[in-house]
């Protein structure tokens, strides 16, 4: 059975007319499987074609591992044909971790002394395009060998091969040390080419290698000179710049080996004043070696003349048509606008109006810079381009943008009323965009500055009365009117034009939130807290308040609802309570773990019943609870006094009562008891209690783990707490196997309970 | 240089070299990914962006896209020129190439871009002495094939 093959263009020809992805592959398999029988066979002079056709079919995602062991052959034949083509595939098909490339490395070896340089070139190429640790180890002293003594062909060659040794096995970077050195002195470019990556991998691995090598700045200095002034060499030659590759090259290590040291520096300075002021511009060939030549000068020791002309370059490129150059630019300017913040400045306007360029990396590269450029000098004028910009950006900036503006506002804002609009803009303009701690941080900002109260929640209504989409902004705004809606409603104000505002307007505007479908969870919870708390703002429509409450007493929203259920309590149970609970908050210091602390306590709130109040009043409409103090759940059940037993769980028979006692300073004995008047006997009850991490807690045994029936007898447990950071909020949670309890809150300190 | 693809606008792959070591199915995967954001890029497009943590340069010649990854102390714009000096290469070769030149001679184009980079830097500066090297390796190869296979082997 003879099998026909096609030859390499002949099958090509055939894939590519196949019309469909089945044709394709019917086409394929019937090839390799030719091939594969091919492989099989003694050598019949095609080997190589059929190599190069299973090299095809792998580029176009096919498998073709079965070639494996043919590239090795191959590699080992005699043919030049067949061995170009053998190590062709072993680059593609044979990578470090595929254990067949360890069977080459013998080839590899015998191919490096051959006496044809293409054949040497071929061993060299692979060994440094895929050659293991291993293969490198091995072969390591043949490449030096080479690199001393041979052509500059192969030398060039070498020279490379041994950088690829080196970033494999470090090591190994001692081995080429003196051979690079000599290298440097020959002329031929591809050679000092490769002397030169070597060094830079060499020096780059290992400082004292490095040190040793700054003696050679003199000569490369020497070098580049030569290609800088010398006339017009046209193997080298692109667009007037004498072979740009190697300047580039020679400036990098020029780079390295001036970091950090003045000696160095000062000997590369004039080169580098030369480079800098003499190479075209024009093109890009030029401008390669030009951005090499101010990474060099920002990166050593340099002049400060040298240092302003290397900003001005990148000023220059900042004003370039080519879009590329000026992305370039931007990313340079990045790295030294710490350092060199003055000269940078000078191009602010340029980088600025990068911000309404097209392409989404220079704007990102744009943000990123004039972020870094705002300064208390130019902060109003820089704030109206990065919200104009938050405008319009492209959504994956807008979040950083948001971060930016916020950032820059805190650190630089003229005045709080500015600081507060710009918040209000951003909240406006990318209100999903900004992270979680915006909310609380914007409202503490706003409590701390009570002479713009009345601004702030007139400003925010309007907000709300155009849109209620923007999370944020509609949470900050629902707050501010519960808080300050007694200035809403009385009109003037001294910042803004007056409005009329009526109690049914402000209600009105806070139940479209409630009842949104747009409006979160915690939104609606901030937004039944604000009407809660108008209820001791205004005069007439507390009645409507009261049915809002109530309605929301049975939401399907466990968390409204609870809130609802308190609040009702509140204006039935609690009514005499209900102002002071309401009040105005006082001043908020908020420290960076969310606590709060230094809160003054009034005189009044040291009688027994008033401590719960302003731990009710905390927790109801503290704004941190719904973010930073994430474990914390608003839900407390009551408000109990200091000596009083609280029932913490009354249900289906059976209750939980607790009681505490003041041990110390920051330690309280908290004694859970626990009764069962159902008619049988509940057995393995067990509590367990958790706190917050700066609390610590200690569960004794409990007394028993059964609760008899008819409450004839109790089962009791002592807890003990210890808050030693005088923590002033923290909670017990107690949760049982056989049933749920809410979390219990518990506060310490000077108005402990 | 830690590897150079070469593919089509829609999204064929013409060549593809890697200097690092992967395996074929991440080779696969990082292909697919880059093809993708580089065809989603509009003309006027800067040829540079961040990718993982790779810096990209790309330029399109006609119907090809050449696209290198490169490493953060790599300088883009030379990267640029080399991209062109490749493409310079193939044209004296081939003799105005184009894109079907380079599928179905595919193997002379590697053999014309590892006259060029060893290891994924550039050995040889100048245009002439690549050209002239591929030239004698070419004549190597016709010296050295058996008679044979004169209707299979095409040069």
């Amino acid at each position: 059975m003879t099998v026909t093959l096609l030859p390499l263009q002949e099958m090509i020809r055939a894939i590519r007319s196949a019309r469909t992805q089945c044709e394709e592959r019917g086409v394929i398999q019937r090839e390799c499987a030719a091939i594969r029988a091919q492989f099989r066979q003694a050598d019949n002079g095609g080997r190589s074609h059929n190599l190069a056709k299973l090299l095809y079919v792998h580029m176009l995602g096919y498998p073709a591992h079965f070639g494996q062991m043919e590239c090795v052959r191959m590699i080992a034949s005699p043919r030049y044909s067949e061995k170009r083509v053998g190590y062709l595939g072993a680059m593609m098909l044979l990578d470090e971790k595929q254990d067949a490339s360890l069977l080459i490395t013998n080839s590899i070896k015998n191919d490096l002394s051959n006496s044809n340089q293409y054949i040497q070139s071929l061993a060299l190429c692979t060994l440094a395009c895929m050659g293991s640790a291993e293969m490198c180890r091995d072969l390591a002293p043949e490449i030096d060998r080479l690199l001393r003594a041979s052509n500059s062909y192969i030398k060039k060659k070498a020279a490379l091969c041994a950088v690829h040794i080196v970033r494999k096995v470090h090591d190994l970077g001692e081995l080429f040390t003196k051979a690079a050195r000599s290298l440097l002195t020959e002329k031929n470019h591809g050679v000092v080419h490769g002397a030169v990556v070597l060094i830079t991998e060499l020096c780059e691995r290992n400082s004292e290698t490095l040190e040793r090598f700054r003696k050679t700045v003199p000569d490369l200095v020497q070098i580049m000179k030569g290609l800088v002034i010398s006339g017009y060499s046209p193997d080298h030659d692109v667009a007037g710049i004498s072979d740009p590759f190697l300047q580039v090259r020679i400036l990098r290590l020029l780079r390295i080996l001036g970091r950090n040291n003045e000696g160095a520096s000062d000997a590369m300075n004039d080169l580098l004043a030369q480079v800098a002021t003499n190479t075209d511009s024009t093109k890009t060939v030029g401008n390669a070696v030009l951005y090499e030549t101010v990474l060099t000068v920002l990166d050593i020791k340099s002049e400060s003349g040298l240092r302003v002309l290397a900003v001005n370059i990148l000023g220059r490129f900042l004003l370039n048509n080519d879009r590329n150059i000026r992305y370039i630019a931007m990313t340079s300017l990045q790295k030294i606008v710490g350092t060199d913040h003055n000269a940078v400045q000078r191009h602010r306007g340029t980088i600025v109006d990068c911000l309404k360029d097209q392409d989404a990396s220079v704007k990102r590269r744009a943000l990123d810079l004039s972020l870094a450029l705002v300064s208390a000098s130019n902060i109003r004028s820089m704030m109206k381009e990065l919200l104009s910009f938050l405008s319009s950006c492209p959504p994956e900036l807008r979040s950083q943008t948001a971060s930016g503006i916020f950032n820059a506002a805190e650190r630089y804002a003229p005045s709080q009323r500015w600081h507060i609009d710009t918040i209000l803009h951003v909240l406006t303009t990318a209100g999903g965009d900004v992270r979680d701690e915006t909310v609380p941080n914007l409202i503490q900002l706003i409590t701390n500055t009570s002479e713009l109260h009345c601004y702030t929640v007139h400003k925010l209504y309007r907000a709300l009365l155009s849109d209620i989409s923007q999370q944020p902004l509609v949470q900050v705004a629902c707050w501010c009117i519960g808080e300050y809606g007694d200035l809403l409603l009385r009109g003037e104000c001294q910042e803004t034009e007056p409005v009329q505002v009526t109690e049914d307007d402000v209600l009105d505007v806070l139940e479209t939130v409630l009842q949104s479908h747009m409006s979160f969870p915690s939104t609606r919870g901030f937004a039944l807290t604000a009407t809660m708390k108008l209820s001791t703002r205004i005069t007439e429509n507390v009645d409507r308040i009261r049915s809002i409450v109530s309605i929301y007493g049975s939401c399907i929203d466990v968390e409204l609802q609870q809130r609802a259920v308190e609040y009702n309590a509140l204006f039935k149970k609690y009514d005499h309570m209900r102002a002071a609970v309401l009040e105005r908050m006082p001043v908020i210091e908020k420290n960076s773990q969310g606590h709060i602390n230094g809160e003054t306590i009034k005189e009044s709130q040291t009688v027994k019943v008033k401590p719960g109040d302003l731990l009710f009043k905390r927790l109801m409409h503290s704004p941190w609870l719904n973010t930073d103090l994430k474990l914390m759940q608003p839900s407390t059940l009551s408000v109990f006094s200091v000596v009083a037993t609280v029932t913490v769980y009354e249900k289906d028979g059976v209750t939980v009562t607790l009681s505490c006692e003041k041990q110390s300073d920051s330690g309280l004995t908290v004694t859970l008891t626990a009764s069962n008047s159902t008619e049988s006997d509940i057995r393995g009850f067990t509590l367990q209690a958790a706190v917050p991490k700066s609390v610590q807690l200690h569960m004794k045994a409990p007394s028993g783990d059964s609760l008899p029936a008819r409450g004839a007898a109790k089962v009791t447990q002592m807890v003990v707490l210890n808050n030693p950071n005088k923590v002033q909020l923290a909670y017990l949670q107690l949760v049982s196997e056989v049933f749920d309890l809410s979390p219990i809150f518990y506060s310490f300190g000077s108005q402990n309970i | 240089m830690q590897f150079m693809l070469l593919f089509s606008r829609q999204g064929k792959l013409r060549l593809q070299k890697w200097y690092v070591p992967l395996s074929d199915k991440e080779k696969k995967k990082i292909t697919r990914e880059l093809v993708q954001t580089v065809l989603a890029r509009k003309p006027k497009m800067c040829s540079f962006l961040e990718w993982r943590d790779l810096k990209i340069v790309y330029k399109r010649y006609a119907s090809l896209y050449f696209c290198c990854a490169i490493e953060d102390q790599d300088n883009e714009l030379i990267t640029l020129e080399i991209i062109h000096r490749y493409v310079e290469l193939l044209d004296k070769y081939f003799g105005s190439v184009c894109e079907l030149d380079i599928i179905f001679n595919f193997e002379k184009a590697y053999f014309i871009l590892d006259e060029f980079l060893l290891g994924g830097e550039a050995q040889e500066t100048s245009k002439k002495n690549v050209l002239k090297a591929i030239e004698q390796a070419d004549l190597l190869q016709e010296v050295r094939y058996t008679p044979n296979h004169s209707h299979v082997w095409q040069i």
